[in-house]
């Protein structure tokens, strides 16, 4: 099967006032056409960045490498940058997480939207604005041709989004990416938000890398999930199958941290993580989780802990042995 | 629109009200014309008569009102010392003046925008600190001094340019990099620290996501947001200019409206300060309207509340 999106090793690492900041720690991952992922974690684990990394939008101070970067085949991590600004907006486009700055208040909603196909296909100026209407229609905006001559400051935010979401789907790209598409809104247009963005992926058989640090979300949309912790990718597999049994004890972390009802006594604490995020300025030896881990095993995590694969398309990073495997494996035996 | 722009034109109202009292008030209280006109030896006599010939010798807000009337139907009084309507007198010196202002004005944005820009581009580099340099000694050098290092180099030296009086554009050439140059720090400034602030933001990325070329992303998406500032100080730069400058319109023998202003001043001229004051604060109220008026048309976020 050939992925749509296809990464081998990803490491960003940012410059800053103590020395180097390594925020993306070595991930792999890809994309299936028609796929779904979604990469889950918590603020500051890179998730971000390697979203920012694809696309080629990493602020300029920011060093990555990887082993391999494609899209469809295609070299993105060594393409000239003419090259990629023809492949950013046409092939793969980008929906951020501030729909309220995300948009340039001098121009209006139609010459942005225009200029997205503009620059990309050699179209006439009417054809593009047929497309914009055609779009801003598909993501449930009303009235949309006398949208067209509106400003950014004259739409509120959860329209905004949907401007953004129909500006990613100009060209008609493979892959969209959006980067926690919908923190920024009221929950109800969340919802509607993230129904709109499924429904079109699916009607355009699009590969979407969804962000989010939300489970809830990841449960609603996602074929598989990527759990990212500290730069590294800590577990990943089928959405359904990593929410249900999770092998990674972060994994589990989050879970426990989700309100469901039935499964939190009534005046109960709700589960949290205990301890802090390790300081990823310096080297990590061994399992980055370590020191917030319930089920650690110190003299075994302090070495590096390799992302085990399971077969079933599953793979996690722990020592621990899978959570469905029956009797605690006895000790190394993993390699 | 029409309630923005009459508010503009009641403030118009005021301001000239403010001024013209202000004015009126100073000079009266700062020179005697009088004493001036008659010369030396002349009698005590003589004095009162010409202050009463004058009017000098009226209460204050009967010469005020006397005047403000007659200012009211276009007539702004004669000059006592050139003995002809101020009117004709500023008229004969506004065009050297506008064309120096205008001049240095175009030459200053030109200069000044681009480099900014530049400067944004490529922040603490060489380029950003020649251009910050360059702010700084422009900043810190008196007029005076950098048109005489001008005069000495093109005009004397190197015999290219003219170095006094008004009789082709080759006249203004030295002047208008004077005046550019003392107005381009403050402009370059702001055009620097308006793209670096745009630069960074929200929507230049998304423009860059749409895979948008680096012209179109700098010039389209951030100029544009980031010259509203600069328009505004550039319209109060030009209104200053509009008055004249002393320094500059003295030192090249330039005769527009600032050497009329500084000599009417050293001749106690009365009317010709009024009316030259009077028209400095106009010109201030009809550019920053219009300053307005086109950071509208830039930024629609100010259209519309």
């Amino acid at each position: 099967m050939s992925a749509l999106l296809e990464i081998e090793d990803l490491v960003v690492d940012l410059p800053v006032a103590a020395g180097t900041l390594h925020a993306v720690r070595g991930i792999s991952l890809s994309i299936a056409r028609g796929e779904t992922l979604c990469l889950v974690g918590e603020s500051g684990c890179g998730k971000s960045l390697t979203s920012l990394a694809v696309m080629g939008l990493l602020p300029k101070a920011a060093r990555r490498r990887a082993t391999r970067m494609t899209l469809g085949g295609e070299d993105i991590l060594d393409a000239t940058p003419d090259r990629l600004s023809d492949i950013r907006g046409q092939r793969m486009a980008m929906i951020f997480q501030e729909p309220m700055t995300s948009l340039n208040p001098a121009w209006s909603i139609g010459n942005q939207l225009e200029e997205a196909l503009l620059r990309h296909r050699r179209v006439r100026r009417a054809e593009a604005r047929d497309r914009a209407v055609f779009l801003l229609e598909k993501v449930g905006i009303s009235a949309a041709a006398s949208r067209l001559g509106q400003y950014p400051h004259q739409l509120s935010g959860g329209l905004r989004q949907r401007v953004m979401i129909a500006m990613a789907l100009m060209c008609g790209p493979e892959l969209i990416i959006a980067d926690e598409p919908t923190t920024a809104l009221d929950v109800t247009i969340q919802a509607q938000i993230l129904r709109l963005l499924i429904d079109l992926q699916r009607e355009f058989s699009m590969g979407l890398l969804f962000i989010t640090h939300d489970l809830g979300v990841v449960s609603r949309i996602a074929d598989r999930v990527a759990v990212m912790y500290a730069g590294e990718i800590v577990e990943t597999g089928p959405a359904a199958d990593v929410l249900s049994r999770p092998n990674h004890p972060y994994t589990q972390g989050l879970l426990d941290c989700i309100p469901r009802p039935g499964t939190v006594a009534r005046g109960a604490r709700l589960g949290t993580i205990p301890g802090v995020v390790p300081n990823l300025a310096g080297r990590i030896e061994g399992c980055a989780f370590l020191d917030r881990c319930p089920s650690r095993r110190p003299h075994l995590c302090r070495q590096p802990v390799e992302l085990r694969g399971l077969g079933d398309g599953r793979a996690y990073r722990c020592i621990l042995p899978p959570a469905d495997a029956a009797p605690p494996a006895p000790e190394p035996a993993f390699a | 629109m029409l309630p923005f722009v009459l508010r503009r034109l009641g403030l118009a109202v005021v301001v000239a009200l403010l001024v013209s009292t202000t004015t009126f008030l100073l000079l009266r209280l700062a020179a005697d014309p009088a004493q001036a006109l008659a010369g030396e030896g002349a009698t005590v006599a003589d004095i009162e008569n010409i202050r009463r010939m004058y009017g000098f010798d009226q209460p204050l807000p009967a010469q005020y009102w006397a005047w403000a009337t007659r200012a009211m139907t276009g007539d702004f009084g004669d000059s006592i010392y050139l003995k002809s309507p101020v009117l004709e007198l500023i008229g004969d010196r506004a065009p050297v003046t506008i064309t120096l202002a205008l001049c240095s004005i175009i030459l200053a944005m030109a200069v000044s925008i681009p480099l900014g820009v530049v400067a944004a581009l490529r922040p603490n580099t060489f380029l950003d600190r020649f251009a910050l340099g360059t702010a700084v000694v422009g900043q810190a050098m008196p007029s005076f001094f950098f048109a005489l290092l001008l005069i000495l180099v093109f005009g004397v030296h190197l015999e290219w340019l003219p170095i006094s009086g008004s009789d082709s554009w080759l006249h203004f050439v030295m002047p208008s990099i004077v005046l550019g140059y003392y107005a381009m720090p403050a402009l370059m400034r702001l055009t620097r620290g308006g793209m670096l602030e745009v630069l960074g933001s929200d929507y230049i990325r998304t423009a860059r996501a749409k895979g948008l070329r680096p012209p179109v992303v700098l010039f389209k998406h951030a100029l544009r947001n980031a010259v509203v500032s600069v328009v505004a100080v550039a319209a109060v730069q030009l209104g200053f200019m509009l008055g004249g400058s002393v320094v500059v319109e003295s030192i090249f023998s330039l005769n527009g409206l600032g050497r009329l202003a500084y000599q009417s001043i050293q001749r106690a001229d009365f009317d010709t300060i009024q009316a030259i004051i009077l028209m400095i604060a106009g010109v201030y109220v009809l550019l920053t309207f219009l300053a307005d008026v086109l950071n509208a048309w830039l930024d629609p976020r100010i259209r519309v509340s």
